[in-house]
């Protein structure tokens, strides 16, 4: 019988014929992610005594999450961090300068084709816009790898999305991944695999299948994968990213899937995530007016560079409100530099918004840019759990770039498709 | 993990999410002590307070959904919870559980039935967890995943199989 794509990985990855779903296999992976969590991923490691890592190579460290350090008990962590990287000799470390990590792993080329990636984050998912099975895990079982270099996965069961048609002007890919998830609910896609296909897929770039892959995860997902065509080809080529073409997987015509879905991308209009759940989802017109006080346009679901360039057309010429507070934080160094260079931050900066460093920034509550009790934010962010970004009555509300940058404008959730 | 264990309920909703078990502000925190002070503090201010060694934690779907921060489940156990009993688990949150070293059931029965604060009756063997209600039949955890939870977490296993020299 065929397989799908994490089947096909995972069989070879445990190096069986064939694996099927439900299936526990015992792996190597070929990445093992850990941001600043690596703090505690340490300090479980130290405990079996062990004198090395299982491969200096394998493991990658950004540190993203709270950097600079918001306080005396991060900046130690990142100081044991760093001492740990020199003892152990690790190879690919990235300091406080280069971003947010799952937008560092894909830009470094550690997420590639056919390959499998574990982190310590649950947002891993991404790497499947580029054909890679990626998966979240937690500190103790990144120890267990860093000591053993394997960890058991279950095989999982896969659902396929077929989206067809064009995204209408003002809709994006953020507005078509906030649907989905709006159709199959929070716990949708639980211990699945997803495949994305159609001619919807086929055009997008990496960054836009980088935000479906990462916003699965809302639903439950535990890898979410784009086949690798010619436009992931032409992204690893354009950034000089080594990878190995023949790795590339792709489901069997016969493949068995647990579960279709067809969507039409045609008929979609802007999406907003409500508080305090990302499937509570609305179509913009069915949205009541909401004032919001900050507008966030970052996170590794939307801070690249095409993201910026919408909101920097959006803000170009135009103030954002005084009663607003627009803050950008791009995913990367890299995306940042590119911003600079087009004239994008110019832009945004002249029509007041605040740039911060490259980095997770307040998206998970524990750094800068925190709201007030009853405060509200419009955010290009993939999370908007109660008290996801500092008080615990705040309301998180989540869109795109686009409809953060024109709410940022209006000072309430705005439909872009008045402004583009 | 004894056989048999018996323990005040505390009951939860759905989609209990990992911001609501430990808000992302408490991540710097690595000692699992501390960790225990906020556990739940995104449910309710000082909710940890109300958890006694031995309690059983009984919600519906999709519980500790969102973040793979393993706080959520390492708070618990410091406060001794000795199980999670939910209708569906987030697949980060199962493992990190087991990982723990806290037992973790799933059961689609009417668990929702199960009241705030009754004492429930856990057979692990027989996969069955009594309540006032009813008797709510649960399938058992795979041997692999068993075996961890009786060393008592994903340490204490590692460190057997390399003393074991596996
Ligand atoms: S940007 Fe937000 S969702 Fe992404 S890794 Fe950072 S904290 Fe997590």
């Amino acid at each position: 019988m065929g397989m799908t794509m994490a089947e096909k990985i995972l069989a070879k990855k445990a190096g069986l014929a064939s694996v099927v779903p439900g299936q526990i296999v015992t792996v190597e992976p070929d990445f093992a992610m850990s941001h600043d969590n690596a703090g505690l991923v340490i300090k479980q490691f130290k405990q079996f005594g062990l004198p090395k890592v299982w491969a200096k190579d394998k493991i990658v460290i950004p540190l993203d999450h709270r950097t600079p350090a918001e306080s005396v008990e991060s900046a130690n962590i990142h100081k044991e961090i760093r001492e740990f990287v020199k003892a152990q000799d690790i190879t690919h470390f990235y300091d406080i300068i280069e971003g947010i990590c799952h937008q560092v792993m894909v830009e470094k080329g550690h997420a590639r084709p056919g390959e499998l990636v574990v982190g310590t984050d649950s947002h891993t998912t991404t790497y499947g816009a580029v054909g890679c099975l990626s998966t979240g895990i937690g500190a103790t079982e990144m120890a267990a790898i860093w000591a053993t270099g394997k960890i058991w996965l279950r095989v999982p069961e896969t659902l396929k999305i077929t989206v067809t048609g064009s995204l209408p002007k003002g809709v994006y890919a953020k507005d078509l991944i906030l649907h989905i998830i709006g159709k199959l609910t929070v716990e949708g896609a639980n211990y699945k695999s997803v495949e994305f296909y159609g001619d919807t897929i086929e055009r997008m770039s990496v960054s836009e299948r980088m935000t479906l892959s990462n916003l699965s995860m809302e639903m439950g997902a535990k890898c979410a994968l784009v086949p690798f065509d010619k436009i992931s080809e032409e992204y690893f080529g354009a950034n000089g990213l080594a990878y190995d073409r023949s790795k590339a997987v792709y489901s069997d015509a016969d493949a068995k899937y647990e579960q279709t879905l067809e969507i039409d991308a045609s008929k979609l209009e802007p999406q907003v995530a409500c508080p305090h759940n990302v499937d509570n989802v609305k179509n913009i017109s069915a949205m009541p007016e909401t004032i919001v006080n900050q507008a966030l346009l970052g996170s590794c679901t939307n801070g690249r560079l095409d993201d910026i360039a919408i909101a920097a057309r959006i803000l170009k010429g135009k103030k954002v409100c005084r009663d607003v507070r627009l803050l950008v934080f791009p995913a990367s160094r890299t995306v940042l530099l590119q911003a600079i260079e087009k004239g994008y931050i110019t832009d945004l900066v002249t029509a007041g918004a605040v740039v911060m460093n490259p980095g997770c920034g307040p998206c998970l509550g524990a750094h800068a840019g925190l709201l007030a009790d009853g405060e509200k934010v419009i955010s290009s962010s993939n999370r908007n759990f109660k008290g996801r970004m500092g008080s615990a009555t705040a309301g998180v509300y989540l869109g795109s770039p686009a409809m953060v940058a024109a709410s940022a404008i209006t000072g309430k959730i705005t439909d872009p498709r008045e402004f583009v | 993990m004894e056989n048999i264990i018996k323990g005040r309920v505390l009951k939860f909703g759905d989609n209990v999410d990992t911001d609501i078990i430990y808000p992302g502000g408490y991540l710097k925190e690595r000692d699992p002590k501390k960790m225990a002070e906020y556990a739940f503090e995104g449910f309710e201010k000082g909710f940890s307070k109300k958890i006694q060694p031995g309690d059983i934690i009984v919600a519906g779907k999709n519980f500790g959904c969102g973040s793979s921060r393993e706080q959520a489940a390492t708070c618990l156990k410091a406060l001794g919870v000795a199980a999670i009993v939910a209708k569906s688990f987030s697949r980060i949150y199962f493992r990190n559980a087991i990982n723990q070293g806290i037992a973790i059931i799933t059961s689609a029965e009417e668990i929702e039935k199960i009241e705030n604060h009754e004492t429930v009756e856990i057979d692990f063997e027989a996969g069955k967890v009594k309540a006032k209600s009813g008797v709510y039949g649960f399938p058992p955890l795979p041997e692999h995943m068993l075996s961890i939870l009786k060393d008592g977490g994903l340490i204490e296993h590692i460190k057997k199989e390399l003393s074991a020299g596996k």
